[in-house]
């Protein structure tokens, strides 16, 4: 009932006995729909999904024991990345608690670490609090999951609904609005800079930022960079976009980070993967770091002026303060330095060299895919190589279009959070761009989409291998193979064989191993709405990822190709 | 590395304590000793921890327990603006020659002796830091069989009370 009436009108879950009192209401709900998953890690990753496609909160259910067990890695995935979702778990009696019970866990210990706050209930007439407590949190100041356990004499029990309960939340203010004399003086940081950089990260998308950052940058004409959780901030085709930053970016992203002399970081929180070696990132640059939460300024990199506040507000009082008569900001002044970003645009585009052999380059099938279903479609990345490039090849140009697992980096996200996307965004193409290794983790899910008809598309970047691991053995361990053969494809051996999977699912299935046939196999996907539809693409297994810094390493060893690091004249 | 104590009022609900050291295991945070204990408010309750870090880890720590939902105020208290006490108890080996030097130790740092026994006596102190140590110095000598620190609690000098304030905001 608390679900009904806070609006939510969707729920992925696997009932249990914990759970079953729950479950046997929602039989005759009326807004809530359920969706069965097959396994609740599907559940978890499918309300993330759903999260990041909307910006609602996700809700997935469990029972006690192995099913809140199974929660474990999306909700630890979901705080990584800041994703607003709620899980409801069973849990046994409250007598029994601590007793090592059948299928008991004590899962509120063990998401501790992991989530923004959890709860414990053995009161029936605390559940009501407990959950709009739950979703209050879940959705406001930095986004996250929260996880609520009842017992199941908590959920048996008879009690009388009162809604809306009164949140008793002393401890919790977060702060949205940003302090006057902060934004002052970023603004007199802007004004002074003469190589300023925007360093765009996820919290501008979770804060639904993207307007008036577009605004921001028409007034600044301040270069800007997107973040892997970030993509789609800002249009990629806007001429002043520079790419992606960190281990992955392109040069033109990652070489104005080193060489800027202001980072104007939004909703970012300087990654190890965006700054490389901390002691030698942006070496020169002062930092205004705008954040919603406050624990993360000057966490890893010192903030000349830090400001706590959500992205869209900060935004709104940068123009405010930029855009006035007498302090104007003057576009004019950055014109050497915009020069200068885009030679280096220019100079090292993002591309690849396709093979020797007539193998398929796994870049053009990802890029294709991007082109042909276009920028109003939602892409939804595993973890690996296919979702470096598909953060890289695919043109990104509207918030909510890109979801991938960048904090926590789950293989097997894709599948069942592109489902979540779905289901949030029925309208919208959906696509799992996804890995032979992580497609085979939560494939199961297809029987999910198939039975509650949600149509997604999942192409399987198929090299046979463990890529990204593959690769890092490719360069640093001699080519010593060590268990990162998958047999998917390589050499004929297809185990499984993913097309007959598909099948077997009750989807269409589709295979392409030839440059030729790849526009034909995606429109052909693109043409069958009322079923999903798996495309098996048999790709180049040595393709790899560039640029790249190494772990460990300074921003400035950048390598576009293998041994090949771009020599930077002495001027600065 | 510097001792620093910090005082944080939580809501007296079950698990917080664990929730706290969980956040302090995890973020790889040093502490040296951890006190909780109900306040003058039944929903209230104030832990003393004292962590071993330098200034800017502090403001980490300091953040990452405000981010918890269930700490209503963090306070560091400083030892030039604040009282700090310990109980210790210690049991000291003390034969016929040697018990008279025991209770004279005892005398002059205003310690009790709460146990006798044939070959050792159990002497309780209260006091700050610095004395805890200058006692355990003196008695080291005479052989310490077993001690007992309670762990750091402190309130700020001067009238103003910091539950006050946090809890006019709620």
């Amino acid at each position: 009932m608390s679900l009904e009436a806070l609006g939510v009108d969707t729920v992925f879950g696997i009932p249990g006995g914990a759970i079953l009192p729950a479950y046997d209401p929602l039989l005759d709900s009326t807004t809530v729909r359920h969706i069965l998953v097959r396994h609740e890690q599907g559940a978890g990753h499918a309300a993330e999904g759903y999260a990041s496609a909307s910006g609602k909160v996700g809700v997935c259910m469990a029972t006690s024991g192995p099913g809140a067990t199974n929660l474990v890695t999306p909700i630890a995935d979901a705080y990584m990345d800041s994703v607003p979702i709620v899980a409801i778990t069973g849990q046994v009696t409250s007598r029994s608690i601590g007793t090592d019970a059948f299928q008991e866990a004590d899962i509120r210990g063990i998401t501790m670490p992991i989530s923004k706050h959890n709860y414990l209930i053995t009161d029936a007439s605390a559940i009501p609090r407990a959950i709009a407590e739950a979703f209050h949190i879940a959705a406001t100041g930095r986004p996250g999951p929260v996880l609520v356990d009842i017992s199941k004499d908590a959920l048996q029990a008879e009690t009388t609904f009162v809604w809306p309960p009164k949140l008793d939340l002393p401890g919790y203010r977060p702060v949205a609005k940003p302090h006057g004399k902060q934004i002052r003086e970023a603004a007199r940081l802007i004004r002074e800079a003469r190589r300023p950089v925007l360093y765009v990260g996820g919290g501008v998308i979770r804060a639904r930022a993207s307007e008036v950052l577009a605004q921001f940058v028409d007034l600044t004409q301040i270069p800007v960079v997107t973040t892997l959780m970030a993509r789609g901030a800002v249009p990629d085709s806007h001429p002043l976009h520079l790419g992606m930053p960190g281990m992955h970016g392109s040069v033109a992203a990652v070489t104005a980070l080193q060489k800027s002399d202001l980072l104007i970081t939004l909703g970012a929180r300087f990654d190890d993967r965006v700054t490389g070696q901390l002691s030698t990132f942006a070496p020169g640059a002062k930092v205004i770091h705008a954040d919603i939460d406050p624990a993360e300024i000057s966490k890893n990199r010192v903030a000349d002026v830090p400001i706590v506040g959500d992205c869209k507000e900060v935004i709104s009082d940068l123009i405010a303060a930029l855009g006035g008569e007498h302090e104007a900001v003057r576009p004019a002044d950055y014109e050497d330095w915009r020069i200068q970003v885009a030679q280096w645009k220019a100079t090292f585009p993002l591309g690849y060299t396709p093979h020797d052999d007539e193998t398929l380059s796994p870049q053009y099938v990802i890029e294709r895919i991007g082109a042909i279903s276009g920028p109003e479609s939602v892409f939804v990345a595993g973890v690996g190589q296919h979702q470096m490039w598909a953060a890289q090849f695919v043109r990104y140009e509207r918030p909510n279009s890109w979801i991938n697992s960048g904090g926590l980096g789950t293989m097997g996200f894709a599948v069942p959070a592109a489902m979540g996307a779905k289901v949030a965004q029925p309208e919208r193409t959906v696509w799992a761009i996804d890995g032979d290794g992580c497609f085979q983790m939560t494939n199961q899910e297809l029987a999910t989409c198939v039975i509650n008809k949600i149509p997604i598309k999942v192409a399987i970047i198929n090299n046979s291998s463990l890529g990204m691991v593959r690769q890092w053995q490719t360069l640093f361990y001699n080519e010593r193979y060590s268990n990162t053969d998958l047999h998917t494809s390589h050499q004929q051996v297809r185990v499984p064989d993913f097309v007959k999977l598909a099948e077997a699912y009750g989807c269409m299935g589709l295979r392409c191993d030839s440059a030729a046939d790849v526009d034909a196999t995606i429109n052909q996907a693109m043409e069958v709405n009322d079923i999903p539809v798996v495309l098996d693409f048999v790709v180049h297994r040595d393709a790899m990822v560039w640029p790249m810094v190494p772990s460990g390493v300074s921003n400035d060893q950048i390598q576009v190709a293998r041994g090949l690091t771009p020599v930077w004249d002495r001027e600065d | 590395m510097s001792k620093h104590t910090l005082s944080v009022l939580v809501e007296n609900k079950p698990g917080v304590l664990t929730r706290i050291a969980g956040l302090f295991s995890r973020r790889g945070f040093n502490i040296d000793s951890l006190a909780v204990g109900p306040t003058e408010h039944p929903e209230v309750s104030r832990m003393t921890v004292v962590v071993d870090v330098e200034e800017l880890p502090l403001e980490q720590v300091t953040k990452q327990l405000n981010k918890l939902v269930e700490v209503l105020k963090v306070v560091e208290l400083e030892r030039t603006a604040s009282v700090q006490r310990a109980i210790l108890m210690v049991k000291v080996r003390a034969d016929m020659q040697t018990r008279s030097h025991i209770l004279e130790t005892t005398q002059l740092f205003r310690a009790k002796v709460v146990d006798v026994a044939a070959d050792a006596v159990t002497i309780e102190a209260t006091g700050d830091s610095d004395k805890l140590e200058a006692l355990l110095r003196i008695l080291e000598p005479f052989g310490i069989k077993e001690l007992v620190h309670s762990g750091m609690v402190a309130i700020g000098r001067g009238g103003r009370s910091i539950i006050d304030r946090s809890l006019r905001s709620a």
